[in-house]
């Protein structure tokens, strides 16, 4: 648990430092949604919703990357004396959703702001939009791991990673669809399916990573 | 010679299936009428699909416990023959739906994107995705040993994470496909009858032990090209 914290602390330390990449992903959500606000105006809630998904899909894939693809090798030999591979993977997962976390809030921010507000029930939509990109952020994050080894850049994760993340992409969109009408109701089982979905990521994560890492 | 049986069985029970499946007596159900003689090819070979998936993860795990290169190729070829039967599966699924599902005073074409988009369909799409996307990372180390091992994790997480999702979702979502309420395919014991399942049951063996031979003719050729590999 404490090296956990270190871990999660020298993740946050680097994205001080290095901020350029935070930065640099703020202005990919700016800029994707200030070509979308050129190219459509007010468009109505089932583009918005499809809109919505895929972007903060690309936001992930971006966000997610570099977190891997970041340590060079010798750097991972050091972590490898260090830590076991689950505390190392726990971290990086723990850290990428707090990060999705941050920039999925910050784009749904933005698209109210620039391509109207279909929600009429606003908390659920934004316990959904949290609870999608924790979930994307999990499944990109290990198949950042997977793209790294691999030493491929993040187009070999888009490649892996879109046809694993459909089911859950198309439930969350589903079920965000329903927070646009003020009579349906987010269904709570669906919930608890994305719920159990995120665990079994994790799961599956903790268990692959070491066969991962070994060198 | 003495492993020859299952091969002569499996060309049995597909001559059964297709002679059987053809002349064999069918209930006549509205809309479907004889196009539910396609059963024994669309569905079987489907499960023939997800069985082979499964025994490519099942290789891709012992894989990752004995570090053998031959469980390697094993989980590879399996999982090229399951993709093999699932684009079977999904050329008979579309000639079923152009007969039944299709607005017959459209065009075909115009029909595709309603039942394209049907959750069932989804399912089958994504595995066959899941699997095209391995093999492309497959290609894309060139370490034989790397390569084993990384495209072993992705077959074990893909599998593991698609799964769940597909046999769940269709429960979730609504869907013109049979099964509603249950069974993503559909409920072997309730919605086929007694005459059809006679031949159902020796379709899914059928299916699943050709594709089993095709994959043993594969592997037997790849393990004789890597000879100098794996020792």
């Amino acid at each position: 648990m404490k090296r956990i914290r270190a871990l999660l602390a020298k993740e946050l330390l680097l994205e001080t430092r290095q901020q350029y990449s935070f930065y640099g992903l703020l202005l990919y959500i700016g800029t994707t949604l200030f070509v979308l606000f050129m190219a459509i105006d007010q468009p109505d809630a089932a583009v918005w919703n499809g809109l919505f998904w895929v972007n903060l899909l690309f936001i992930c894939i971006n966000a997610v990357a570099k977190s891997f693809l970041q340590e060079s090798r010798g750097r991972m030999l050091y972590f490898y004396t260090l830590n076991n591979a689950t505390e190392f993977l726990l971290a990086k997962l723990l850290f990428n959703a707090l990060l999705m976390i941050l920039m999925s809030s910050i784009s749904l921010l933005l698209f109210t702001f620039l391509l109207g507000d279909p929600m009429e029930q606003a908390w659920p939509f934004i316990g959904l939009v949290l609870l999608g990109g924790t979930s994307l952020s999990l499944v990109f994050s290990f198949l950042a791991a997977i793209a790294a080894k691999a030493q491929q850049n993040a187009a070999i994760m888009a490649i892996l990673g879109f046809p694993v993340i459909i089911p859950q992409l198309v439930l969350l969109m589903r079920l965000s669809s329903a927070t646009f009408s003020p009579l349906l109701s987010v269904s709570g089982s669906a919930v608890g399916l994305l719920i159990a979905l995120d665990a079994l990521i994790v799961l599956m994560a903790v268990i692959l990573f070491p066969f991962l890492w070994k060198d | 010679m003495k492993k020859k049986w299952w091969k002569i069985l499996s060309a049995v029970l597909l001559v059964y299936t297709i002679v059987a499946g053809l002349l064999g007596p069918v209930p006549a159900l509205p809309l479907l009428q004889e196009t539910i003689r396609n059963l024994y090819f669309h569905v079987c070979m489907w499960f023939a699909m997800m069985i082979l998936f499964t025994v490519s993860v099942v290789y891709a795990i012992k894989y990752l416990r004995s570090l053998d290169l031959r469980h390697d190729i094993y989980a590879r070829q399996f999982a090229v023959t399951a993709m093999l039967l699932g684009v079977l599966g999904y050329a008979t699924g579309a000639i079923w739906a152009s007969y039944t599902w299709a607005d017959p005073n459209k065009p075909l074409l115009n029909s595709f994107s309603t039942i394209a988009r049907d959750p069932k369909l989804i399912g089958a799409a994504i595995a066959l995705l899941v699997y095209s996307a391995y093999l492309i990372l497959r290609d894309a180390i060139s370490d034989i040993d790397k390569r084993a091992r990384i495209s072993a994790v992705y077959n074990i997480f893909a599998y593991a994470i698609l799964f769940p999702a597909i046999w769940i979702l269709p429960r979730i979502l609504p869907s013109l496909h049979p099964g509603n309420d249950g069974n993503p395919a559909l409920d072997v014991k309730n919605d086929i009858s007694a005459s059809m399942r006679v031949v159902f049951y020796p379709a899914v063996i059928g299916w699943t032990l050709l594709g089993v031979w095709i994959a043993t003719l594969k592997i037997r050729f790849q393990l004789i090209t890597d000879k100098k590999l794996i020792s």
